[in-house]
């Protein structure tokens, strides 16, 4: 075999175990992230440079266990035997261990032995096992496992260097198959069974897959197998014979598949620890202990967790607010900067509303992003998302979810973009992309303005019960409802139908508290900030980019040519010769102001996104909208926000109407209610219309970032694509019932 | 036959069999849910389900539904 200059470490360990934090010590904070072909798996890489040698370290997800019941769980076993093309041989496996855990962390430990392959133990957390009175024996420890086992805080960095070393060492020396934990009647079925797949193929099974192969009753892996090496029918159902009659032995010798791997594993694990591990004979009541015993009390647990949550909220917002507005008056400043400096025509507009703008539609979420991760952070850090998993549970199964599901949804009320990226969380594949495909119904903070302004012009401020119970408060709590109600309902449906299968087990550990890590909350909320705007940000720009050609071009309208044009550049010729600061200029300017915002309008009429807006009227108009109503229905699918940007155009105020502003809003309420049909001259906007638009826009899809993070997360077009037709189905049905129920009845 | 998920909280007991080998009882059996480990009720969640659960050094979170599938001794 020729010397290779680089070496290849992968990276296991349970969940709660510091492996990130490894990760990070170890590789810094340069890592490519990817994902596995054909998975929703994350694929993290890191790089260190040791002894002249170039060191590549493969990050793999946390687990329990090393038994591929699914593709996401089958990538980890690939990668360590060397079988995943994009990684290539693995030369080292680093396993990192809690040792206030060891017990259970040692079953993983056990399938990786087996693997093969040369294995450096990292004993994590040591400072904290110590002080719950357990005490290790790592000599001890080392002797009986057979492999380098080295003590480390990871948080602290302590022992990096002792570690890496001791990878170095390993990857000179090649692991023996070290002793098997299985009876003498499973190590000779798996022997047997090595031997019959083994003839005649190219490559030899691995032990362990033999052994996985006869304990997966579920028939998942002899599939997954089946698929990758050519052998038809035939040989899969001689292999289903082999395998029940190996297993129906096996159960006459007393020994259960697939009990029997975890009574044998477990087994062997106490064998190992026997002596080599002190542990207090009466458990300690720990501090962690007395905080959880709190934390999930029935009365304070609840009221804590609900006050942790509202506050997460408020911060959120109140953080966010001031930082987006910054962002987009910078943007905005910048636009106005550079459209000063350039001749107009497309390439001024181009710069100005769609790269600028672009951008701007980018960043405008960081702030969100980074602040909801933060807090996320710093709950997984220190022990309590899984805690409020644990008490959420009961009620997100009633929608055929689990507890896992819940913080991704209400991060969804924020911004859908954090919620989807939140559920990372969910192990289970169907789970996770059911969350993914409802979060975007709950009500995010960029509805909030359509919300406002519909309820401030068209809902009476009628109130019940002694001002209790107000109108127009009660419309918008409705409006989220809407949102809570359909996404319940469409998880119900997609789990019983598209994304079908057994409940997934719940059966979750409850990590021990502990103080968050600033390095890892900063690097974590960092590393979800670069990875939306570098790999969501591009495609998001690219969208923006398209949008701004469909609203501009053909940039042609005989409206403008005929009339409005030579009226303005008259008004503009008059305004010169009148003197600064006179009234009669005042009032000449008010009125160049109306017609750019007319021309404006008349080019919005006649690019394709208003001429899209005027051939779906027959398709809107069952909903009580004109065309003027689906030209800003239409132009706000790719960001919802821009709506009131694309209605102010539309009524003649300009593009720049902000929300905030109430003298705006006002403007904008009063040319709403004035607005007209153009063939009979009724009003559009009455209480049903208001109501049909502002459904629309609660339940649909007008987000393309959304979408393109949806696309990043689920490594496919094809669920962003079903979620924005699902979402936008639905938004038309609710819409057209809304307003046709809403106009039969007598008090409308 | 008494199954895990009867027991009250608070209360001790030794696991004798998990029931089924499906993903579940896979899952149970790797937390370390394994025949002979003395596992204790610590809590319930403030909505009556799921189970806190200690055993081997750490706390372990099941639904009711999946406590069913263990069968146990109590202590």
């Amino acid at each position: 075999m020729t010397r290779r200059s680089s070496k290849t470490i992968a990276l296991i360990g349970n969940p709660n175990t510091g492996k990130s934090t490894l990760f990070t010590a170890l590789a810094g904070v340069r890592q490519r992230v990817g994902n596995y072909p054909g998975v929703t798996v994350e694929k993290k890489i890191g790089a260190f440079e040791l002894d002249g040698t170039h060191w590549q370290l493969v990050d793999l997800p946390g687990t329990y266990s090393l038994a591929p019941r699914s593709p996401d769980e089958m990538v980890a076993v690939d990668v360590l035997l060397g079988r995943q093309a994009d990684v290539g041989t693995v030369d080292a496996v680093l396993s990192i261990v809690d040792a206030g855990n060891l017990e259970r962390n040692l079953y993983l430990v056990s399938q990786v032995l087996e693997l093969g392959v040369p294995t450096v133990v990292a004993l994590n957390m040591v400072d904290l096992a110590e002080s719950r009175g357990i005490a290790i024996d790592v000599q001890e420890l080392q002797n009986r496992l057979g492999v380098p086992v080295v003590a480390v805080q990871a948080n602290r960095r302590i022992g990096m260097a002792e570690l890496k070393r001791a990878l170095a060492a390993a990857v000179q020396t090649s692991a023996r198959a070290p002793e098997s934990p299985f009876p003498a009647e499973f190590q000779h079925e798996v022997a047997e069974l090595q031997r019959s797949l083994s003839a005649g193929a190219p490559q030899a099974l691995p032990r362990y897959l033999a052994e996985r192969l006869l304990l997966d009753t579920t028939g998942y892996l002899q599939g997954a197998l089946n698929e990758s090496s050519p052998g038809g029918a035939q040989r899969s159902h001689d292999l289903a014979d082999t395998l029940t009659n190996a297993r129906a032995r096996l159960a006459e010798a007393g020994w259960q598949v697939p009990a029997v791997e975890a009574q044998a594993r477990y087994g062997w694990v106490g064998k190992i620890l026997d002596g080599a591990i002190t542990r207090p004979r009466q458990r300690v009541v720990t501090a962690s202990d007395r905080i959880d015993r709190v934390l999930t009390n029935k009365f304070w647990g609840t009221l804590v967790f609900a006050a942790a949550m509202l506050a997460v909220f408020t911060s959120v917002f109140v953080l966010a607010d001031p930082l987006m507005g910054l962002i987009d008056d910078s943007i905005g400043a910048l636009g106005d900067a550079i459209s000063n400096r350039m001749a107009p025509g497309p390439l001024q507009s181009l710069v100005v509303d769609g790269i600028i703008g672009g951008v701007g539609g980018v960043v405008i979420f960081l702030p969100q992003i980074l602040m909801l991760f933060f807090f996320l952070a710093v709950l997984e850090d220190c022990g309590y998302m899984a805690r409020a998993a644990y008490l959420m549970d009961k009620l997100m199964v009633r929608v055929g979810l689990s507890g896992k599901s819940f913080i991704p949804m209400l991060s969804s009320f924020a911004c859908a973009i954090p919620g989807v990226m939140a559920t990372r969380v969910i192990e289970n594949r169907r789970d996770r992309l059911t969350t993914i495909l409802v979060a975007p119904l709950m009500s995010c903070s960029a509805r909030l303005p359509v919300y406002t302004i519909l309820i401030g012009a068209f809902i009476p401020a009628r109130a019940f019960l002694g001002g209790l119970v107000q109108l127009q408060g009660l419309t918008l709590f409705a409006m989220y409802l809407v949102g809570m109600v359909t996404a319940a309902g469409v998880a119900l449906v997609l789990k019983r139908t598209l994304l079908r299968g057994p409940t997934p087990p719940f059966v979750m550990e409850l990590p021990t508290y502990k103080w968050p890590s600033a390095t890892n909350v900063i690097l974590r909320m960092a590393e979800r900030g670069w990875s939306f705007l570098y790999r969501a940000g591009t495609l998001i720009l690219a969208v923006s980019i398209l949008v701004w050609a469909a609203s501009y071009y053909p940039h042609h309208s005989e409206e403008v040519d005929a009339t409005l044009a030579p009226t303005r550049d008259a008004l503009a010729a008059d305004i010169e010769k009148l003197p600064p600061e006179s009234a009669e200029r005042e009032a000449l300017t008010v009125k160049l102001d109306d017609v750019d915002h007319s021309i404006a309008a008349a080019y919005q009429r006649e690019s394709y996104l208003g001429q899209m807006g005027h051939w779906i009227e027959p398709a809107v108009r069952p909903l009580g909208w004109d065309w003027r109503i689906g030209c800003a229905a239409i132009a706000s699918f790719p960001a919802r926000e821009v709506v009131m940007g694309a209605l102010g155009v539309i009524y003649n105020l300009g593009s720049d109407v902000d929300v905030g502003d109430d003298s705006d809003q006002d403007r904008l309420a009063t040319r709403m209610k004035a607005a007209v049909w153009d063939d009979t001259g009724e009003p559009v906007y009455n209480i049903p219309v208001a109501l049909s638009i502002m459904v629309f826009f609660a339940l649909c899809a007008q987000c393309a970032s959304t979408l393109v993070v949806i696309r990043r997360e689920t490594n496919s077009w094809r669920w962003p694509a079903f979620t924005f037709a699902y979402m936008t189905g639905l938004a038309y049905l609710a819409a057209l019932v809304t307003y046709q129920v809403g106009m039969r009845l007598p008090t409308f | 036959m008494t199954v895990l998920a009867d027991l009250p909280v608070g209360a001790r007991a030794r696991v004798s069999l998990v029931n089924g080998g499906d993903d579940l009882s896979m899952r149970l059996l790797e937390m370390g849910l394994t025949p002979g480990v003395e596992v204790a009720v610590v809590g319930v969640a403030p909505l009556g389900d799921p189970l806190e659960l200690e055993l081997r050094g750490y706390r372990l979170s099941v639904r009711r539904s999946e406590a069913a599938r263990v069968e146990i001794h109590q202590l």
